[in-house]
């Protein structure tokens, strides 16, 4: 299920405009990777890549190589669509889809792409996703009304269950709990902690208290100005960087003396 | 904060400070009445007519109650009166135009509209029927060949736009991606926006004339005319609607490993399908009601002609033309005058019905958001 990346020296255009610049690392399965850093430092544009999301905006190409398990996710002849059911991916705003119920949103990334399922193997699906989002219990009795009324934390747990349900072997969150409260925020964190067993799990934030919550390892990224790309600084556990830090550039970030 | 409240047991009540110079409420009404008076008789001293004291009133009303309100409450809320009293004016003139056309052909069309009127069509009706009939419910002939040909003419042409304005604007808004040809095509789109009626009736007048034969009228041709000026409508109204549709809906299916024309069938467009319903009834609406066209390209019919594809037709529209401006008894126009009112009514109706139905589509298919 849960599978390594390898990224070895990419970097990400976006038409003519360097976004990021040179960046090499290798993201263990099994393990949470936080991506923290100021904001433009490219830490999502990556993040992107690693699912060849960054794709959908024109004119944006990444050269490098980005190794899953091996496989190359940018060699020829390979379809983005079979890397993004591979790499799954949660957004910084809840979207469920709001023509569909909680159930059929939890099934989307089975109905959409027109796959036969059972009843019973649709029933068993989104019990199991929802139960791995943890909201199982909150919406047992309403699967069928839209996913669009529960609140905005239920709405990214119901974000997360629809990317469990097309099992994937990486789980991209960019910011994810960026637009929830603190409650909503602990429920995602522990999620985080929990599907991490199955899942290898990367996550963008702003915030570093999260960063060092949920993190086995995290990567600061930086940009030296405006126009300029955005690099990798330093990738290291996550204690690490947040006690002993190598570059004055990411002790200065963590400690809060700029940023 | 207030220490004054109305409320009993709490403190006693008194004059709050917080209300002091405010218009007493009957301040408005009153002012009123006096407009009104006033403009009575000031339209009196010209020559009284309901038109002129209306005027008067409404002008008198305008400027005494922003001056009342302003000398009680201040110049500021005198402006707000002023405003606010004129976005009213403003609202009561655009309706006025539209209650009296509804008035007008409701009283008009009323009386004529009757089982004959539904039910028969023009053929062997003649001006000897109409100069027998006295009472309305005596005139023979209707419009049911013309509510055929409406039908079946207005049913092709959106057969054909709809598909063509639909997947023109999917183009537009998913796949162009600001090129050239999508800017050629959004510039085409607006050009032909404003296209008269009559160029696109000439044109497909024109088209079946050079394939087969001069003077080539069918319904199908008009139903191409319509065709060309509703295709446009389609396409801007749809373009607008899957411009809304959030970014976000067509990552979250990317990003679940579905491919791109499926996420556009199955997440963009039923997201925006309300809308496209309602601006396809609105394209609907925009041709059912056009006459230059299909006086070049349908022929005029007496008779009921199912047929779209050979044979003259009549659509409401241009039947209501003929009526008035060639009445079947030159004589006694008033047979025919009553059949015209009774087809426009049929006509706002038939609109009024497509609005309808559009709205129950769109409420069918809308973004369920209720219930929490």
């Amino acid at each position: 299920m849960s599978k390594r990346i390898d990224v070895e020296h990419l970097n990400v255009h976006y038409g003519d405009f360097l976004a990021v610049q040179d960046v090499s690392m290798n993201i263990e399965p099994r393990s949470v990777t936080a991506f923290i850093g100021p904001s433009g430092c490219g830490k999502s544009t990556f993040l992107r890549t690693l699912n060849r999301m960054h794709e959908v905006i024109p004119g944006a190409y990444a050269e490098g190589r980005v190794l899953l398990d091996g496989d190359d996710l940018y060699g020829k002849g390979v379809d983005p669509v079979t890397v993004r059911s591979m790499v799954g991916m949660v957004f910084q705003r809840p979207n469920p889809f709001p023509t569909m119920s909680i159930r059929d949103n939890v099934l989307a990334g089975v109905k959409l792409n027109n796959k036969r399922i059972s009843g019973s193997e649709a029933d068993e699906l989104v019990e199991s996703s929802l139960r791995g989002a943890n909201l199982w219990n909150e919406v047992k009795d309403r699967l069928g009304r839209p996913g669009s009324g529960l609140s905005g934390g239920q709405q990214q747990r119901l974000c997360i269950a629809r990317a469990i349900a097309v099992k994937p072997d990486v789980i991209l969150m960019d910011e994810p709990c960026s637009a929830l409260d603190p409650i909503s925020t602990l429920a995602i964190e522990d999620l985080i902690n929990e599907i991490k067993t199955d899942y290898t799990v990367v996550i963008v934030t702003h915030n570093m208290q999260q960063a060092s919550r949920v993190s086995d390892k995290t990567a600061f990224f930086n940009i030296e100005g405006t126009g300029k790309p955005g690099r990798l600084i330093e990738y290291a556990p996550t204690s690490d960087i947040f006690n002993t830090p190598q570059k004055k550039e990411t002790e200065d970030y963590v400690s809060g003396r700029f940023g | 904060m207030s220490t004054s409240t109305t409320n009993p047991g709490l403190s006693p009540v008194r004059q709050s400070k917080l209300t002091r110079g405010q218009r007493p409420k009957w301040l408005i009404p009153v002012v009123g009445l006096v407009a009104v008076v006033a403009g009575a008789a000031l339209a009196a001293l010209i020559g009284f007519s309901v038109a002129l004291w209306a005027l008067f009133a409404a002008v008198i009303f305008l400027i005494a109650g922003p001056v009342a309100v302003g000398l009680i409450e201040g110049s500021r809320a005198g402006a707000d009166s002023l405003m606010t009293f004129l976005v009213y004016a403003a609202f009561l003139l655009a309706v006025i135009p539209l209650i009296s056309v509804i008035w007008t052909v409701l009283a008009n069309g009323v009386p004529g509209l009757t089982s004959n009127m539904l039910l028969t069509s023009m053929n062997g009706i003649t001006g000897f029927q109409d100069n027998k009939a006295d009472a309305p419910g005596d005139v023979m002939g209707g419009a049911y060949h013309a509510i055929v040909g409406t039908v079946s003419i207005t049913f092709w042409a959106t057969l054909m736009s709809v598909p063509v304005g639909l997947l023109t604007a999917i183009y537009l808004v998913e796949y162009s991606q600001g090129g050239w040809l999508g800017k050629a095509i959004t510039f085409f789109v607006d050009v032909m926006t404003g296209i008269p009626s009559i160029v696109a009736g000439l044109f497909a007048a024109a088209l079946f004339g050079m394939i087969f034969g001069p003077s080539t009228r069918t319904g199908f041709v008009a139903a191409v005319a319509l065709t060309v000026l509703m295709i446009p409508t389609v396409v801007k109204n749809t373009e607008e609607m899957l411009r809304i549709v959030p970014n976000e809906l067509r990552e979250a299916s990317y990003a679940l490993g579905v491919r791109k024309w499926r996420t556009i069938i199955k997440v963009v467009i039923p997201t925006a399908i309300s809308g496209i319903a309602s601006g396809v009834t609105l394209a609907i609406a925009r041709v059912i009601g056009e006459t230059a066209p299909l006086l070049v390209t349908a022929g005029f019919a007496t008779a009921i002609n199912w047929n779209t594809f050979s044979g003259w037709m009549t659509t409401l529209p241009t039947f209501i033309f003929y009526q008035i401006m060639n009445p079947t008894s030159p004589t006694n126009p008033d047979a025919s005058l009553q059949r015209a009112w009774a087809a426009a009514l049929i006509l706002i109706i038939i609109v009024m019905l497509l609005n309808l139905v559009a709205r129950l589509v769109a409420k069918a298919f809308a973004p369920k958001t209720a219930g929490r």
